[in-house]
């Protein structure tokens, strides 16, 4: 899962810089008087720590750039023809045009708001977020995706909109034909 | 080429103007950690304050931390700033003014006109509570806000005068002849540096923000005025984003000013520190865009744009200025003492909590963690352990009584205190961001509650640490006025 890698990485990123920190508190004690040398050293490092972040950050940025959540650069995916459906968020609630959504069959979520700024997050039954989109008023935002799991899923609201926020939840299951 | 000789520099003492910053900025400090304490004690169901009551501290606790970061900020860069360009106190004071009424305003909206629409008064929002709260309190807020920008505003546009003439320009005190020329070892030193690019990113900024706000208050009475919300939103954070950036910029100053006092190690504006500064001023402008990834109606080569700068801007913050303070407390005998350890401390929290922001702002890693807790997660990080530890360091520094003048224990148990309750409260909300609980949620669901609880207490922790910070500030408050030698400068090494 996405979510477990970024949790990792970001830790194990965290505790890099840490170590680094660490590292000159602990030589920090015995003074070298003349920096310049030291200096010299200290730049030579940097100049390779550069290239390793180039190396280590522009990977993943670039590779992470092939495949974007949005509609008009998103390949088909999943077998079968799209199945759509019109969701619209109100404070504080949603309408779906469809509650019942088939597995492994592309799904595409027109999703507007009728008075303010929303957010489409879609929960599986895990209570995982497994996509999402804004919802905004005027504007209607295409959220393409495949449901591989069966269960009831929850779209709980991801943009602040007021008093009830929290309470804007609506249901859909993800089944077999029926 | 710069020279790497050290030339002391004097410790000058806060203007009392500094002092009624740094004053201002422990009360509300103080006051908006606890209005985060009692928001995440709602949450882990410890405390009953109601839906209500939480998205009222919630507005408040948000528009409150961001201002007072931005009066800190300008604390530090306004101290050390006039030292180098002939600065006015009558707007320095001004800008506080008018910042006290802000504050009056956006209170008054909200505990009293019951506004609560998120500091980020994104549109259409402020306009249409269902009638929780009236046009007028919505007004309160947004001409609150107003007033706290056109301050900030004077302040910079004052900052930007004396920069010019004191540097002949914006290039010149970026150090762009030494930068695309010879280093001549003349570019200015790096407050000007960084005083510069605060200056011109946080001008623009600031207009942004009160052309929006202005807009908003237009349509408020005259609906017809229509707004388009994505406009609106882009406009909100780019001012938001650039302002909250800003005022990191600003407070990182101290570590440029104080850290090489401790060491007796020139921190000098080279090639690379110009280049780093001149970089960040362009990309902290650009990267608005990592706001809005799940916006797909956004242009969508601004949001690839908004990705990739987030990417880059990691690299000036590790490889150049925190890089620099390891360099430079790096075999330096530095002694350690409050105001060190604080600034030391502050450059980690700065670089570690831009690992899970840049994270955050991969597109394909947002479609699953946008506006959920891991957000508050790693703008806390750089906050709370960055920008916070940099503006008591700063007190720490400003209110030493003298040179080799010691910290009771009480202090230093308070730094640790300080460091485990931030660590623990920030990781308790990035494994929350990891668990898809999602932000801005004044009740939990029932597997949410264990994090609320855990981040409760290490919020504690962190208000404790800061209670003794903030005693021992004002405590020494006649010393941080004085011009005396302040920073512990190594055993042996000869004083000048």
């Amino acid at each position: 899962m996405l979510q477990q890698i970024v949790w990792a990485l970001s830790l194990a990123l965290m505790m890099f810089v840490g170590f680094g920190w660490a590292y000159a508190l602990l030589k920090s004690g015995r003074r070298e008087e003349d920096y310049t040398p030291l200096q010299k050293r200290a730049y030579r490092i940097r100049t390779r720590l550069f290239w390793l972040l180039v190396a280590l950050f522009g990977t993943p940025m670039v590779l992470t750039l092939i495949d974007l959540p949005y509609d008009a650069v998103r390949p088909a995916i999943g077998a079968g023809s799209v199945q759509e459906i019109r969701a619209t968020g109100y404070m504080w609630r949603w309408e779906l045009s469809a509650d019942r959504i088939e597995a492994r069959r592309p799904v595409e979520f027109r999703v507007t708001s009728g008075d303010v700024n929303h957010g489409f997050g879609i929960y599986d039954p895990d209570m995982k977020i497994v996509a999402q989109v804004q919802a905004m008023p005027g504007i209607t935002n295409t959220l393409r995706h495949t449901f591989d799991r069966e269960g009831v899923y929850k779209i709980m609201c991801l943009e602040y909109c007021g008093l009830a926020h929290h309470n804007m939840v609506a249901e859909f299951t993800v089944g077999t034909r029926s | 080429m710069a020279k790497n000789t050290y030339l002391p520099a004097p410790d000058h003492g806060a203007k009392t103007g500094v002092l009624a910053y740094l004053l201002t900025t422990a009360a509300v400090l103080l006051l908006m950690m606890v209005a985060g304490l009692l928001m995440r004690l709602e949450q882990a169901q410890m405390i009953s304050i109601g839906a209500n009551g939480f998205y009222q501290l919630m507005t408040v606790h948000g528009a409150g931390m961001v201002g007072i970061a931005g009066i800190a900020g300008a604390a530090i860069m306004w101290h050390f700033l006039n030292q180098y360009a002939a600065l006015s106190v009558r707007v320095l004071v001004g800008n506080l003014a008018l910042f006290v009424i802000g504050v009056a305003m956006v209170l008054g909206s909200v505990f009293v006109g019951n506004f609560h629409g998120a500091w980020t008064f994104l549109f259409p929002l402020p306009g249409n509570s269902l009638g929780l709260w009236s046009r007028e309190a919505a007004a309160w807020f947004m001409g609150g806000m107003l007033v706290i920008g056109t301050g900030f505003l004077l302040l910079q546009l004052d900052i930007a005068r004396a920069i010019i003439a004191g540097y002949g320009g914006f290039a010149r005190a970026l150090g762009w002849p030494q930068l695309f020329g010879r280093d001549d070892g003349q570019a200015p030193p790096p407050t000007v540096v960084a005083s510069t690019m605060v200056t011109i990113v946080n001008l623009i900024a600031l207009v942004v923000g009160a052309s929006i706000l202005a807009m908003m208050l237009v349509n408020l009475y005259h609906p017809e005025f229509a707004i388009d919300p994505l406009l609106a939103k882009a406009m909100i954070y780019f001012f938001g984003h650039v302002f909250i950036n800003a005022t990191i910029y600003m407070a990182v100053i101290a570590v440029y000013e104080i850290l090489p006092r401790y060491t007796r190690r020139p921190w000098k504006s080279n090639k690379v520190f110009l280049a780093s500064w001149t970089c960040s001023t362009l990309m902290v402008m650009f990267i608005f865009p990592h706001h809005l990834l799940m916006d797909f109606g956004f242009p969508k080569w601004m949001l690839v744009m908004g990705h990739v700068i987030g990417y880059l801007n990691t690299v000036p913050i590790l490889a150049v200025t925190g890089y620099g303070a390891l360099m430079i407390v790096f075999r330096s005998g530095i002694r350690w003492d409050m105001g060190s350890r604080l600034l030391f401390l502050s450059m980690f929290g700065w670089a570690a909590g831009a690992m899970p922001a840049f994270i955050d702002g991969t597109i394909r890693v947002n479609y699953v963690m946008h506006n959920t807790l891991w957000v508050p997660g790693h703008f806390h990080t750089y906050l709370l352990l960055g920008l916070v530890s940099m503006v008591f360091g700063f007190m720490y520094y400003l209110g030493k009584p003298a040179r080799q003048a010691r910290d009771p224990f009480i202090d230093r148990a308070a730094f640790w205190a300080y460091l485990v309750g931030s660590l623990g409260f920030v990781l308790a909300f990035l494994y929350a961001g990891k668990e898809s609980v999602a932000r801005r949620y004044a009740e939990h669901l029932p597997q949410w509650v264990p994090y609320d609880r855990v981040a409760s207490y290490f919020a504690v922790l962190i208000i404790a640490a800061t209670l003794v910070f903030v005693a021992r500030f004002i405590g020494h408050l006649a010393h941080a006025g004085g011009h005396h030698t302040r920073a512990t400068v190594p055993f042996g090494a000869v004083v000048a």
